[in-house]
């Protein structure tokens, strides 16, 4: 591709980390996690509470959080506030002190802040002797609340295995921490033995929780993938990580480049550029014409097949009978019109009717074409040039000299796009004539209003289906007076009967005044609507005239 | 100063005078433009959950026939349970004849699974992952591919519009294989990317958590979706049928649904996002394995 190297700025800013995704996420909470710890602003009440025969220190329960947060963020919904702070909590913020799966809980729950030293904004990624020496490390500290939960007794074991040759090496290190650690203040302990249990629940997630710290892989490649060791080991062999590629050198622009830029720029320029509020109007202006068409704003009819499980509409679409919702959008555009198989059908036949076919078929062909197989383009482009543009072409096309000329020029190389001239002047051809008269025709028109067309082109089912759906239109026409004297009968008002199509020949329906669609009678031609008619919506008797 | 020095003064200028003319055609926002109703809150729910994948799930395409769909994990590719070779799926694609299915990824291949037949078909020769995959039609074997972009795509047979990985969208002429238009506006990287339906505008959804609405015949940008309390990244956006709902997939596991046009949150549903054809349905697919389908 020509601009390939647009810019020449780095990728991105000059330290690819601070760019990555979760940075930024991570920056954001830590704004909201400064703001949360600071005692003069009104912060969260952070306190010891005594329970039992000990004291839990430091801790801060969840209403309180969510409450800050409600009150700080502007939050009207508690939900969302839950999910702010799950949010926090699931990155390893902010972490209930009993629990290894980390979301936020509107209630009593203790929740203890993250030191910033374990912060994943650090970017550990610790490597699994780090978590060796942790699990061993609390094997060998015999108290009760840092007891193994099984996950972990089952990853100790499978690390067990994995490092079975440097064991002796992690096991010191633990040995060494454990010492470090019984100096410590116990308070200052408790705090820090949570605060690192936390750090690994975000890293090596309980079972069953997403890594929150794992990025799409495709991003993972453009960093520089340290692997620091939290406990500053430093490990003997680092593992690359298999979609680590090393970082590409920065090529020198050179002259050709900047020139190149140039030339875009200045096509840039050229280019006319329509003002915002032309440009918004219109996308509001689409927005309105097909807000109908939107079944998540609009309720679909008869339903949406996803809620009702009843897939008619499905089957409504797949029918060769348009609905007319259907027909109304061939009106909206050109493109619609051609989008749509059954639209083009009825344009076809219109055209046909006008003599004019070879217009679209030219425009199909040429769109096949570009869709064609290599092997294949160059016969093709033959066979359409033979078809529609050859001197005494079978269906010649009206292209103007300067087209023609461009055409036949292409017609020599024989590419994909040897057309693309002509099939543009014969789609603003198309556009301003044809498709402008189709829209006008007795055809289309009908298909608009649901006229029924004559019998022998419908199913006789489809038809009365359209039928007695217009008969739903209607408000309380009485069966008493839609009833033929001569013995046929209407289907009852509002219901899909379904069955039995009274079409006989010489069966006559009732015709109604141009408020509603109404049915046509066999011979096509539409009746005048009466004032007999008109009476019949009150619900009077009527007398219905056959046709001869 | 050296020549290339001198010469670079040049691209500034020319830019300068873009930025003056697009600020000229600056005259108004869309939303002081906007005088509709509001659309109101959109109730949605869960109307079916697909299990089946053991991993992230990656990617999805719906089917032209708005039914069917196929989804890309990073384990497995699951529609018939297909397997394959490699296991780092990134993209699938449903053929729009419903016959054929399209995916690839890191194993720098894409594959061609005939549904009837069962067979598979190979097409190797890239140099860098694929990270999208379409068909243009399925007769010939058409197909675009798009490979070692760390971007979306988006297109409707042409024009053809990216996410860069320098943080901007750019407009492609495909069959020149040039770029034609370029639009900046997000700063870290655009993940997300989808075609207005009359393609004259397109939405991108990006790390810093905003969406935001540009059009081609402005140049420029309409609008920015976003809201404070909104902290995650965008991984997939996809338009209504009327275009009048933008639905945005974010990092936190949920979906906003946006008021195109008034930019308020329309609604939020409970990942990959991809609105069906007909537009009756949603689906999404998410790093838990789980795809839902909603409306």
């Amino acid at each position: 591709m020509a601009q390939g190297s647009g810019d020449q700025k780095a990728v991105g800013i000059t330290d690819p980390e601070e760019s990555s995704p979760n940075m930024i996420v991570y920056r954001k909470i830590e704004d909201i996690i400064t703001k949360m710890q600071d005692d003069k602003t009104g912060g969260v009440p952070v306190r010891t509470v005594k329970s039992f025969l000990s004291k839990i220190p430091s801790v801060v329960t969840g209403t309180d959080i969510v409450q800050w947060l409600m009150k700080n963020l502007s939050i009207e919904d508690p939900v969302e506030a839950i999910h702010l702070g799950s949010l926090i909590a699931a990155q390893g913020y902010v972490f209930p002190i009993s629990d290894h799966v980390l979301t936020m809980k509107d209630d009593g729950t203790f929740y203890r802040f993250q030191a910033p030293y374990f912060w994943p904004s650090n970017c550990w990624e610790p490597e699994n002797t780090d978590y060796a020496i942790y699990l061993c490390k609390r094997t060998m500290q015999n108290k009760a609340r840092l007891e193994l939960a099984d996950y972990e007794a089952e990853n100790l074991a499978r690390l067990q295995r994995a490092f079975a040759r440097k064991w002796e090496f992690i096991f010191m290190q633990a040995e060494a921490q454990v010492k470090i650690d019984r100096k410590k203040d116990k308070t200052e302990r408790k705090i820090l033995d949570s605060q690192e249990r936390a750090f690994w629940d975000v890293h090596r997630p309980v079972p069953g929780c997403v890594n929150t710290t794992e990025m799409d892989i495709r991003k993972c490649r453009r960093l520089k993938n340290p692997q620091k060791s939290v406990y500053g080991v430093t490990e003997e062999s680092q593992s690359q990580s298999p979609v680590h590629i090393p970082s590409q050198p920065i090529r020198k622009t050179t002259k050709e480049d900047v020139r190149k830029q140039i030339t875009f720029l200045n096509a840039q320029i050229d280019r006319h550029c329509l003002k915002m509020s032309k440009v918004a109007e219109s996308l509001i202006a689409y927005t309105e014409q097909y807000v109908e068409y939107d079944p998540l704003i609009t309720p679909a009819e008869p339903s949406n097949p996803w809620i009702s499980d009843d897939i008619t509409l499905w089957d409504i679409e797949m029918s060769k009978e348009p609905s007319q919702q259907r027909v109304k959008r061939w009106g909206f555009s050109f493109d619609e019109i051609l989008k749509d198989q059954v639209g083009r059908d009825q344009f076809l036949r219109f055209l046909e009717s006008e003599f004019s076919s070879e217009n679209l078929r030219f425009w199909l062909a040429v769109q096949d074409l570009k869709k064609q197989p290599l092997q294949d383009v160059a016969r093709r482009v033959e066979e359409i040039w033979q078809e529609f543009l050859a001197p005494g072409a079978p269906s010649a096309i009206n292209l103007d000299s300067h087209s023609y000329e461009i055409t036949s020029q292409n017609v020599k190389d024989g590419g994909r796009y040897t057309f693309e001239d002509a099939q543009e002047h014969i789609y603003k051809l198309m556009k301003s004539d044809s498709y402008a008269r189709f829209l006008r025709s007795s055809a289309y028109q009908d298909l608009l209003l649901a006229k029924k067309k004559p019998e022998s082109e419908q199913g006789r089912r489809t038809s009365l289906e359209k039928f007695t759906r217009s008969v739903c239109c209607w408000r309380r026409v009485r069966m008493a007076a839609a009833f033929h004297p001569r013995g046929g009968f209407l289907p009852a008002v509002g219901k899909v009967t379904g069955g039995q199509a009274p079409h006989r020949p010489d069966a006559v329906l009732l015709t109604v005044p141009a408020a509603g669609p109404g049915p046509e009678d066999h011979a096509g031609s539409r009746r005048r609507s009466t004032s007999a008619d008109r009476a019949s919506l009150r619900g009077d008797l009527v007398t219905v005239k056959e046709k001869e | 100063m050296s020549e290339l020095d001198q010469l670079r003064q040049e691209p500034e200028q020319l830019k300068d005078q873009i930025r003056d003319a697009r600020k000229a055609c600056a005259d108004a926002t869309l939303s002081q433009i906007t005088n509709t109703d509001p659309v109101g809150r959109v109730q949605t729910r869960t109307r079916r959950t697909l299990r089946g994948h053991l991993a992230k799930i990656y990617a999805m395409h719906w089917g032209t026939d708005s039914r069917l769909l196929v989804s890309a994990s990073y384990t497995t590719n699951k529609v018939h349970a297909i397997p394959l070779r490699s296991s780092r799926v990134m993209t699938c694609a449903y053929a729009p004849s419903g016959n054929y299915v399209a995916c690839g990824g890191l194993d720098n291949i894409c594959s061609i699974y005939n549904l009837k037949t069962r067979e598979g078909n190979v097409l190797a020769g890239h140099t860098g992952y694929l990270s999208c995959c379409r068909f243009l039609d399925d007769q010939s074997d058409r197909y675009r591919l798009w490979r070692h972009h760390l971007c979306p795509v988006g297109h409707r047979d042409w024009p053809t519009v990216s996410g860069a990985c320098d943080a901007s969208a750019k407009l492609w002429d495909v069959r020149e294989g040039v770029c034609r238009q370029t639009f900046t506006g997000h700063e870290p990287d655009i993940n997300a990317i989808c075609f207005f339906p009359n393609r004259d505008a397109f939405g991108t959804g990006s790390d810093d958590a905003t969406c935001r609405l540009f059009d081609l015949r402005a140049d420029q940008e309409l609008r920015t979706y976003s809201h404070d309390n909104i902290i995650c990244g965008i991984t997939s956006v996809s338009f209504s049928k009327s275009a009048r709902l933008l639905l945005a997939g974010y990092n936190d596991f949920n979906c906003n649904v946006w008021d195109a046009l008034k930019a308020d949150g329309a609604g939020v549903l409970a990942g990959c996002l991809g609105v069906t054809d007909d537009g009756m349905a949603v689906a999404t697919g998410s790093w838990d394995s789980f795809l839902k389908i909603w409306n």
